[in-house]
């Protein structure tokens, strides 16, 4: 057509993204393709005379480093454009050029072009398209050209709200309405609901049923977390009796701790702490795994918005992000993956660009996080994003007030993320990918970034905030509606494109959009203020006061619900759980015959194994603040233990840590979390934070809790957790639970994640000028061990390379001396004591020293290991451990700071070779090298480019 | 003379700009933030101001090319622009700023996509070229330390033997060239020597803490970023 135009764009220099398609048709063994060529394409829909095409062209193509062309292109190639409402900045910077320019144009788009100069089969084609290019969940791709305009979505009603006679339907009926409409809700529920519009005497609109089916999602209303558990099998003193809901033993147990220092714990939308008077930090960590595992890119990038909006929707200005992510084995053979699920290599890449790509653009630090591999975690990969934020210390807000206006900020809204708070509820198998269609979106984070520039320092304008997240305006305003009412009118609402009904407007989960009530003499000033910074401002309703939630579409009434049937008429579920009884009475030992060979395959794993190919991926430096990152020591190639970050007016500073160890969860979910805890705690402590101020971070990833040894899991995990807070007096501020991880795999067979457990450390640090890393600072420094090592080699790593024995005996043990002993170490590094100090973890002291080494590119010649036998010595990953280097002078006063409670292990030297008892030396070099040669090697992206 | 009044310029999307407002309120500078729309609706603020910045980020989301989108903004108040060099005032594009400043012509070359692929973010160290003639660097007898955070840094200049001749470039990458620029360079300056672009961020090394080896003795006062923008400063104000 004469109005359609398209500028195929070329680098001049090789383009990076056609080596990274051609590594990845090697990593996975596909057929080759020969060579191939990446291009963009922007699609212009409108008359373009040819000098407003030569304008556009001199904008869009710099002659240094591109050519460019207005021809349709007629070699072999795929051409792969996003679907109609999938977030394109490109298209909005064509727009706005040919705004900018005086050039009237209707529509642009953009796409990339695939050319494959030696013409391969189109079979080999597509299968490279599909397994490394393009993701059907979000684009559209096709041989030859892709035209971006054929596919507009579909015109739907725009007013109509549809009857949905749900007073008629039996039980029966009702399961099937269920299944249909994605409800995800239990049975209980279904009745609950038919129940009270039985009451009302009318039955619900489309509008009213999903609004309750998102509230009531085990994404939002937690229910599992909530529930009456019955202990069906387990301990015979607790069998047959029924526990209080998991939600309310962590907030119990952080009520009975009482700190000081916790302003806000489990409401609103994350916690807030108060480390130093003037002030707070707010705290949240989120996960986001179903829309990774089907668009990894799309699914992360939205994840990291996700939490970012929580510490904005809490009236901080978010200052870091963190990251946790749970993959499959990157060597997974293809044919072992299970169908409709995408490959491990893929994931991880489309995850980590989908990080990289919000945390980069957004500008803020993406600081602390780790990255494990386990062939559990192959249908369902883990995606945990945290962020934290920080204001001046002032009242919470407490509105919304009757009054108020109801103000939606940011983005526009379209079909995007509809029901995905009940997507995230449910068990994925292979169609999940074509259903979850509209389910995951990609992230616009400049548009959240102007969010955070408008509504910081815009505290006193509004009464009450927060963001749209799982269930959209549904969950965002139904919630701040709940004890006062609210009318809204959604054709108020923006719109990305026409045709969304009223029920996808009101559920849609159009990312970067906060809700604010706004008192009405305050909204000229803050639309005044919103759109300075260019930020859109729509005023959709008023909170009324009456407890009534009313939506109106075109004036007309398309939902009507009283807000306390809402958020209180969901019968509480009642669930079996089978608590594990792991025997903990035999310890096991192993015999490590080739111990040199060990360590070189642990340092090789990927758990351990350098991360930096990923960290390098993030701006970690961006605000100034960052005083120790995640990668340490004399070439930056160490890893660290706690990150800080501190701003450079300030003495103090807040030090994070993560604790996170699926492997003790399979044998013992109970030590897990203490576990975890001790080991999120330590890493702070290691760093100079103050163990008297830690807050901690909750986040569950698990399997389908309906099952109840699955539960019966979780139920030992969370008595862990809070025997933990307590032990350390470390309060939990905030969490997140995410169920259901699991893939019904073709085969029938159900694929769970293992029990996954990510704590989050937050702790004050007094003094961020004298920080302590793990590197070893100079030759002749005393190194002395803290803690006590016993043979505990369930879960460990030595056991994952070396193959877990028949009896794999005990997981670590908590140690009831640890947070005495941690409070001495602080008392030590306050007084300047300690050089150096690093955590014990995965593969015990023997990875732990070698680390040491690394960071210093020094070596240490240790005489000798605590541990009844050779293997506990160097492998065993007893918890509550730390080695600290110590200069010779000060060895008499840190031993007496710490009541003798310290093992002198060796000395530090410059012969850089590695030294211990009964090994043969192993110079610095083959640990770096070792270290950096594991498979964790940047796998290609796939998604979009 | 009293503190010279500092322009930092904000497009859609940048995010170093309270990083560098900071370095330059540290370097003796009365700062203040514009966005691009600011200074369309108001081109005296240019004129108001003694230096100017370009700062970093994703300028409308660097879609289609860094800092294109913002340099095209820009071009509504290109004659001012241009009068603020010809007066001889200060302008350093940083990162997104520099990308923006070649679009704009003020600076030569380009910013092409990383040569290995990808966004990167690590410490680097620049040298100052003592031939240069440019105003921010003059005098500099140490290497900077600072990092880098950037996907498009690679420097492309046809004949960066002449831009060395002119006295135009004023950084390179000692040792590590991260991103593929040619020649190594990573900044370089106009004809006239007081607009500066680099990729690479002092704005993240004013205080010593930040040096990632401040606990081993590492970094010092003589390598800090904040000793460009006490030039740029002294510069402004020497005029």
């Amino acid at each position: 057509m004469a109005d359609r135009h398209r500028l195929t764009i070329r680098s001049i220099d090789p383009d990076p993204r056609a080596a990274s398609v051609l590594d990845g048709i090697k990593q996975l063994g596909l057929d080759p393709v020969g060579q191939i060529v990446v291009a963009d394409i922007v699609f212009v829909d409108g008359d373009l005379e040819n000098d407003a095409q030569h304008r556009l062209h001199a904008v869009l193509v710099d002659p240094l480093l591109q050519s460019g062309s207005w021809a349709t292109p007629t070699t072999c190639a795929v051409e792969v454009t996003p679907l109609p409402g999938v977030t394109d900045a490109g298209a909005h910077a064509v727009e706005h050029a040919a705004h900018v320019l005086g050039i009237g144009i209707r529509a642009a788009a953009t796409g990339v072009r695939v050319e494959f100069p030696d013409e391969p089969s189109p079979e080999a084609i597509s299968t490279v398209v599909e397994r490394l290019v393009a993701n059907d969940v979000i684009e559209r791709w096709s041989h030859g050209t892709v035209d971006p305009f054929a596919h507009l979505p579909p015109n739907g009603p725009t007013h109509e709200a549809d009857i949905i006679p749900l007073r008629s339907l039996s039980d029966d009926q009702l399961a099937d309405l269920n299944t249909e409409r994605g409800l995800s809700l239990d049975p209980e529920e279904l009745t609950a609901i038919r129940s009270h519009f039985d009451s009302l005497g009318r039955d619900p609109t489309d509008v009213e049923l999903e609004t309750l089916a998102q509230t009531w999602s085990e994404h939002c209303a937690h229910k599992t977390f909530r529930a009456r558990i019955n202990i069906v099998a387990g301990p015979a003193d607790e069998l047959g009796t029924q526990r209080p809901p998991l939600l309310g033993q962590l907030r119990q147990s952080t009520e009975s701790l009482a700190a000081p220092f916790v302003v806000s714990s489990f409401v609103g939308n994350a916690g807030v702490v108060e480390f130093e008077p003037g002030t707070t930090l707010a705290v949240k960590a989120e996960t986001h795994n179903h829309p990774s595992a089907v668009e990894p890119f799309g699914g992360a990038n939205t994840g990291v918005g996700g939490v970012i909006r929580d510490v904005l929707g809490i009236a901080h200005r978010p200052i870091a992000v963190t990251d946790i992510l749970c993959f499959g084995p990157p060597e997974l053979p293809l044919d072992a993956l299970p169908t409709g699920t995408l490959h491990p290599r893929r994931i991880r890449a489309g995850v980590i660009d989908g990080i990289a790509d919000y945390g980069n653009k957004i500008g803020l630090p993406t600081v602390a996080g780790a990255v494990l591999y386990e062939e559990r975690y192959t249908a369902n990969p883990l995606v945990f994003a945290g962020c934290i934020g920080s204001a001046p210390t002032r009242p919470l807000h407490d509105g919304p007030y009757p009054g108020d206006r109801v103000v939606v900020l940011g983005g526009a809204t379209g079909r995007d993320g509809i029901r995905g708070a009940t997507f995230s509820s449910a068990t994925m198998d292979a169609t999940t990918g074509d259903v979850a269609g509209a389910s995951v979106q990609i992230g616009d984070p400049i548009t959240e970034k102007l969010l955070i520039d408008a509504l910081v320092g815009a505290e006193d304008l509004y009464s009450a905030i927060t963001d749209c997240g799982a269930g959209g305006l549904s969950s965002a305003i139904g919630e701040m509606a709940e004890g006062v009412g609210a009318d809204v009118e959604l054709d108020a609402v923006p719109r990305k494109y026409p045709g969304l009904a009223p029920w996808e407007v009101w559920l849609s989960e159009a990312q970067e959009r906060m809700v604010v009530a706004v008192p009405p003499d305050d909204l000229d000033e803050l639309r005044a203020r919103c759109e300075h910074v260019g930020v859109t401002v729509a005023d959709v309703g008023e909170f009324t006061g009456d407890n009534i939630l009313i939506v109106r579409s075109g004036g007309t009434v398309v939902a009507e619900i009283d807000t306390e049937f809402l958020h209180d008429g969901r019968p509480q579920r009642e669930m079996d759980a089978a608590l594990p009884e792991p025997d903990r009475s035999r310890a096991t030992r192993r015999v490590v015959d080739d111990p040199v060979d060990a360590l070189r395959r642990l340092l090789q794993h990927p758990n351990i194994a350098s991360k930096a190919s990923t960290i390098h991926r993030y701006d970690h430096e961006i605000g100034g603040s960052t005083v120790v990152r995640p990668l340490i020591g004399t070439a930056a190639d160490a890893p660290a233990d706690g990150v800080v970050l501190a701003p450079i007016d300030t003495t103090a500073g807040v030090a994070i840590g993560i604790g996170v160890n699926p492997w003790y969860g399979l044998h013992d979910p109970e030590s897990m979390a203490l576990a975890v805890v001790d080991e999120a705690i330590r890493n702070v402590v290691a760093v100079g934070a103050d163990p008297d101020k830690v807050a901690l971070l909750d986040n569950f990833s698990w399997g389908d809790p309906r099952r109840a040894s699955t539960l019966g899991e979780l139920v030992a995990a969370v008595d862990g957790c809070c025997t933990a807070a307590h032990m350390y007096r470390a309060p939990f501020v905030s969490g997140k639970d995410s169920l259901n991880n699991e893939y019904m795999g073709s085969d029938g067979e159900r694929h769970s994640v293992p029990p996954t457990l990510v704590i989050t450390a937050v702790a004050h640090l007094p003094d961020a000028d004298h920080c302590v890393t793990p590197d070893l600072v100079a030759a002749g420094n005393v190194l002395m061990m803290l803690g006590s090592t016993e043979p505990e080699f369930a879960g460990s790593h030595l056991d994952l390379v070396l193959g877990e024995p028949a009896e794999p005996g005990v997981a670590p043990a908590p140690d009831p001396d640890a947070p005495a002993m941690y409070r001495k170490l602080h008392a030590a590094m306050r007084a300047g004591l300690v050089e150096s100090c690093h955590d014990l973890s995965e593969g015990g002291a023997a990875v732990a020293l070698a680390e040491m080494c690394i960071g210093g590119r020094l070596g240490a010649n240790v005489d000798r290991l605590p541990g009844e036998d050779f293997a506990t010595a160097l492998f065993a990953e007893s918890i509550g451990r730390l080695i600290v280097e110590i200069e010779p002078r000060r060895v008499a006063a840190f031993l007496r700071v710490m009541d003798d409670d310290a093992t002198r292990i060796g000395v530090v030297t410059d012969r850089l070779d590695l030294r211990l008892p009964g090994v043969t030396p192993i110079p610095v070099s083959d640990l770096v090298d070792w270290f950096h040669h594991g498979p964790d090697d940047h796998a290609p992206a796939g998604g979009p480019s | 003379m009293s503190r010279p009044t500092a322009l930092v310029l904000a497009g859609p999307g940048t995010n170093r700009d309270r990083d560098v407002a900071a370095a330059l309120e540290l370097a003796g500078a009365n700062v203040s933030i514009a966005l691009t729309r600011d200074v369309l609706d108001d081109p005296a603020l240019l004129d108001r101001a003694q230096l100017a910045v370009v700062a970093g980020g994703f300028s409308h989301a660097d879609a289609l090319g860094a800092g294109r989108m913002m340099a095209l903004d820009l071009a509504a108040v290109g004659d001012e622009m241009r009068g603020f060099v010809d007066a001889g005032k200060p302008l350093i594009g940083i990162c997104n700023g520099f990308q923006v400043l070649t679009r704009t012509r003020l600076l030569p070359g380009a910013l092409g996509h990383n040569a290995q692929g990808d966004f990167d973010c690590r410490w680097v160290v620049l040298d100052p070229v003592g031939s240069s003639r440019c105003v921010w660097t003059a005098g500099l007898t140490h290497p900077v330390h600072c990092p880098i955070a950037h996907g498009e840094g690679r420097y492309v200049h046809p004949d960066p033997a002449a831009l060395a001749d002119a006295g135009q470039v004023a950084l390179r990458y000692r040792s590590t060239n991260p991103n593929g620029s040619v020649a190594d360079i990573a900044g370089v300056c106009d004809r006239s020597g007081v607009v500066l672009g680099l990729m690479p961020h002092p704005e993240n090394h004013i205080v010593a803490r930040q040096h990632p080896h401040h606990r081993r003795g590492g970094g010092g006062h003589e390598h800090l970023g904040l000793r460009i923008f006490e030039n740029g400063v002294r510069h402004a104000k020497a005029r």
